[in-house]
């Protein structure tokens, strides 16, 4: 009953009202940082996705705007991911699983652009991601209602309060248990994914959800997840569904 | 593929001081750091920065000052944050092009320029 | 200790010429006594014959750094900027990063305003130190000490 009576008061802290985005807890120079964009430095990448929307690529020669017109067209898009991916015709295709964005970047690339899929946290990749991400800043996030979104979401959140690493910490225990403490000279802030890609100080770039993820399990010594596999995505799809209706910032600044 | 951004107005009035802001995507390796199977990182590193003035060609195609004139130089040392960022000022007094060039390491050089209507 | 042996050996030897500027650096009111290898610095880049005083320049940094990687700094000179009056440089020195050196920026009439920021590394809580230099040779400084804290979840 008690435990009960606990965990009630730790959710109470994450109730949607109580929700707050990472930028609230740091320095006001960070917070300057990501609110000016001829200062923000994620903006760089912003840019630079920006211009090769309209590059061809790969053999077919097409780029990004053949297909879906100018980027402005991606606005809403980044609000979504996690998204169980559409069909395309191609058998080859996982129509019906669940992927990120940056997964829906690279299947575009290999089955339209016919070009090698980009390695995780490439430069292009990530400079891509960011320019659809800021087509949607300001928009709630908003995961869509799908059978098979819902049940990684599920998986998700089962992963977040899995306690593990030899520090024997769950995400759950930080960034909502914890959340407002100091570790170090930050902040643990609440984890809600609104800034992502993110241009991280520590990192002197920009990055990805998916390191941000590794970079903490690798802090609680536990063996991170390889890029891309099932847990990161289903960590990702719950995150998103934690943070929905919470506006988008990208790109987001943090220490 | 490098890229930067300046930050300025397209215009201004004659004898106002206008902010110019330039941010430019550099990693500014210091040599210093060790990459994940513990060899040095070569240093690499923007050296230079500067912005020069160049003014409008007249409506006879002659220019009153030939040639461009410094506004501002940074000279750069490993110190300076990756993606480095500099804003500083300029004071509007003739039509022109402000011409930004940034210079370093292994053969770096990457040039911006953004044109400034001077009204009387 | 040979370190510390070797740079206060170094202090000495320039003890001599930088004992009137060491005077003239430290403020009325200092909170802070400037490290010597900053006053070192600062006499080098002033140039022999310089006067340097501690006044019309303003450092603007924030006392508690969040992340090293990345410091906003601002440096104000209080200079009319014309032909006649103006700054044509400012040094940025840092006591305790690998390099003293952080940067060197050249001002002109054009700049209009005396007025720079950009964004720097700092190793290590310690004092920083901008001097700016006129057209007329004289030289004015500003120090000011900043703490830096542990970053979180660093990935090294």
């Amino acid at each position: 009953m008690l435990l009960l009576l606990a965990s009630g008061s730790m959710y109470a802290q994450n109730s949607p009202e109580m929700r707050r985005s990472g930028i609230t807890y740091t320095s006001p120079g960070t917070q300057a940082l990501q609110a000016d964009d001829s200062q923000n430095p994620g903006m760089l990448w912003v840019r630079d996705g920006a211009q090769r929307w309209t590059i061809p690529s790969g053999d077919a020669r097409k780029s990004c705007a053949d297909c879906h017109g100018a980027i402005a067209t991606m606005r809403g898009v980044a609000a979504r991911y996690p998204a169980a991916s559409p069909s395309s015709g191609s058998a080859a295709s996982a129509a019906g699983r669940v992927i990120t964005l940056s997964q829906q970047i690279n299947r575009c690339r290999v089955e339209q652009q016919r070009a090698p899929a980009w390695p995780p946290e490439h430069a292009d990749l990530l400079a891509l991601e960011s320019a659809i991400a800021f087509e949607s800043r300001g928009l709630p996030m908003a995961p869509p209602a799908q059978p098979a979104l819902s049940a990684a979401q599920t998986r998700g959140e089962a992963l977040y309060r899995q306690r593990i690493g030899q520090v024997d910490l769950s995400c759950h225990d930080c960034h909502d248990r914890l959340a407002g403490k100091k570790l170090g000279g930050n902040t643990i802030p609440q984890g809600h994914v609104t800034g992502y890609p993110i241009y991280r100080l520590e990192w002197q770039a920009v990055g990805s959800l998916q390191r941000r993820m590794r970079g903490c399990m690798t802090a609680v010594r536990a063996e991170p997840y390889a890029w891309n596999a099932p847990e990161l995505v289903d960590l990702e799809a719950w995150l998103a569904k934690r943070a929905a209706g919470m506006r988008i910032e990208s790109p987001g600044v943090r220490p | 593929m490098a890229r930067a951004l300046i930050t300025m107005p397209k215009s201004a009035r004659l004898g106002e001081i206008i902010e110019v802001r330039a941010l430019v995507q550099h990693a500014m390796e210091t040599g210093y750091r060790r990459d994940s199977d513990g060899s040095m990182l070569q240093r690499d590193l923007i050296r230079r920065f500067s912005c020069s003035f160049a003014e409008a060609v007249r409506s006879d195609g002659t220019r009153a000052a030939p040639g461009t004139r410094v506004v501002f130089a940074a000279t750069l040392h490993a110190a300076i944050a990756a993606n480095p960022y500099f804003s500083f000022y300029f004071r509007a007094e003739k039509s022109g092009t402000l011409i930004f060039l940034w210079e370093g390491d292994n053969g770096f050089a990457h040039r911006e320029q953004a044109t400034l209507m001077v009204n009387a | 200790m040979a370190a510390n042996t070797a740079i206060a050996r170094r202090t000495a030897l320039r003890a001599a010429a930088g004992a009137a500027l060491m005077f003239a650096l430290r403020p009325v009111n200092a909170a802070i006594a400037t490290a010597p290898i900053l006053g070192e610095l600062a006499f080098a880049y002033a140039g022999p014959k310089a006067t340097l005083r501690e006044a019309r320049v303003k450092l603007d940094i924030t006392p508690l750094v969040e992340n090293g990687n990345s410091v906003p700094v601002t440096i104000s000179v209080d200079s009319p900027m014309t032909a006649n009056e103006h700054v044509v440089g400012i040094a940025l020195f840092s006591e305790k990063n690998p390099q003293n050196d952080v940067a060197l920026f050249a001002l002109t009439p054009l700049s209009g305003r005396a007025q720079v920021s950009t964004r720097i590394r700092l190793a290590t809580s310690q004092q920083l130190m901008a001097v700016a230099k006129m057209n007329d040779g004289s030289c004015w400084s500003h120090t000011v000490e900043v703490v830096v804290t542990t970053a979180s979840c660093v990935e090294e």
